[in-house]
């Protein structure tokens, strides 16, 4: 499908978009299933009780100062922001908004729905980070890094994509088909937080005796497979609504295509699932749970960025590629680059999202989307990446990232909340796995 | 070193966006934003190395 052209939203389509956005949350919800599931269960309290907390903080930072940087009030998308003209483009690169909301009731209607989006797309961002930094990162931590992407990095990148920035402007100004497509956030939303779970896990470095002296890293796998695989078909739900609601408000897409667009996403987490299901089950003997999960979840990010344009063919098969990677590249993480991410966010997020925008600009119908899709993985790769680091290094002098040795090897749970989440559990103690 | 690789990635991004400003022609477009692409994965590479050692330096 190309992406139309941007239409006033009918009443019917207002209303599916409105109820649509609502069940959302189920995404965000299964994520953080998924993050606690693969943690450790003497810091299993911590990490829901952060996951909720991210979520009220970023909502909180993004509406006091996010929403006016991303620009989507009072104007609309393609609306007013600073713009600099460099060999007679404008390169929109900062939105104008109202601040605190102002003007929110009386917006046009895709407007509030364009900022909804956004609310709940800067929590699924910034929730990303805190599975990666699971059983060492603090939970003032962990708010502090949602705080620092809803005010700063989110905005800037949401108004690029969806609020008539720059990137979005691409096919306009330098007639690169549509311009950057993101229609369900798989760049302002996954491949931004698998980044900032990148910048976390090298800032905090990896859990204590993950990686001993001698001998290859130390297997930690997750407490609890079924609050991984129950999040996942939690996720499921969250994704179908967000991929048909985002094709309406980013790509324009009429009510008659977002059949197709579920369809897609379901077709691309399929594939995933089967694609891992197969490789894991060749390279162990057994299908592995929570690399499975992980599988799943690559998929449905990847179609957050293709459902809305590829066909059902190419969604599968796009479901297939991110399947069969995410196994090999959580390995290739873990055991050749010494990364230790307990929720394998950086491979399922960033790689996932980057395969799907790249996917995106292969298999779209109009000339010159490839080179506007490269484009758009260049600025995350080589701009976001970078200024995320630095963000988060500069957090860590104010905010000490990682736990101290006693709160982690007595769990986060005992140490940050004074209680477990399983307390008639024996909790191991970390030279049991040893 | 890992500094090093993380400066490199913006160099990589602004040769992909001074692409877009100074080849009209699709060909030559693309390959600067491909090449820009490439010096953002040798800075992605270097930055990797970079922590992977300091890493290496202070295992418990």
């Amino acid at each position: 499908m190309n992406p139309q052209a941007a239409v006033p939203l009918t009443d019917a389509a207002f209303a599916l978009c409105l109820a649509l956005l609502l069940l959302a949350p189920l995404a965000i919800a299964g994520v953080a299933l998924i993050n606690t599931g693969l943690g450790r269960c003497r810091s299993a309290a911590q990490a829901l009780l952060g996951n909720l907390a991210i979520v009220a903080v970023s909502a909180i930072v993004f509406a006091l100062i996010g929403a006016t940087l991303a620009g989507n009030l009072p104007s609309g998308p393609g609306g007013a922001g600073h713009i600099l003209f460099v060999a007679g483009k404008p390169w929109n690169w900062l939105g104008e908004g109202s601040f605190l909301l102002g003007g929110l009731g009386a917006a046009p209607a895709q407007s509030q729905l364009a900022l909804l989006f956004e609310f709940m797309a800067v929590a699924m961002a910034a929730l990303i980070p805190w599975g990666s930094g699971a059983d060492r990162l603090r939970l003032s931590a962990g708010c502090a890094i949602a705080a620092a992407l809803a005010a700063t990095v989110f905005p800037l990148l949401a108004h690029w994509v969806w609020a008539g920035g720059w990137l979005s402007a691409l096919g306009v100004n330098f007639s690169l088909g549509a311009g950057f497509l993101d229609g369900g956030g798989a760049a302002t939303v996954h491949v931004l937080g698998g980044l900032s779970a990148l910048a976390v896990v090298w800032i905090a470095g990896p859990r204590k005796g993950k990686f001993p002296k001698e001998g290859l890293s130390t297997a930690l796998p997750g407490h609890n497979a079924v609050y991984v695989l129950f999040g996942c078909l939690l996720a499921l739900v969250g994704w179908l609504a967000w991929n048909v609601a985002g094709a309406v408000l980013w790509l324009h897409a009429p009510l008659s295509a977002l059949p197709g667009t579920a369809v897609n996403t379901l077709l691309t987490a399929s594939g995933a699932l089967a694609a891992t299901f197969a490789v894991t089950r060749f390279r162990f003997g057994k299908p592995d749970a929570s690399l499975c999960a992980n599988g799943w979840l690559a998929g449905l990010v990847a179609s957050s960025a293709c459902a809305g344009i590829v066909t059902p063919g190419e969604s599968l098969f796009v479901g297939l590629v991110a399947g069969i990677a995410t196994p090999l590249l959580v390995e290739l993480l873990e055991l050749a680059l010494s990364i230790d991410d307990p929720s394998g966010a950086i491979t399922v997020h960033a790689v996932g999202g980057l395969w799907g925008l790249l996917a995106a600009g292969i298999f779209a119908a109009q000339a010159g989307q490839l080179v506007a899709q490269l484009v758009g993985i260049a600025t995350l790769l080589g701009l976001v990446l970078p200024l995320v680091y630095l963000l988060f290094w500069l957090l860590n002098r104010v905010v000490a990232f990682r736990v101290d040795a006693d709160g982690e090897r007595i769990g986060m749970d005992l140490h940050e909340l004074g209680g477990g989440a399983y307390p008639e559990f024996v909790i191991h103690r970390d030279e049991s796995y040893r | 070193m890992k500094y090093a690789g993380l400066l490199v990635m913006p160099a990589g991004f602004f040769l992909s966006v001074a692409a877009l400003v100074l080849f009209p022609d699709p060909v030559s477009r693309t390959a600067f934003v491909v090449c820009g692409l490439a010096v953002e994965c040798l800075g992605l590479v270097v930055a990797v190395r970079g922590h992977m050692l300091a890493r290496g330096e202070s295992r418990p």
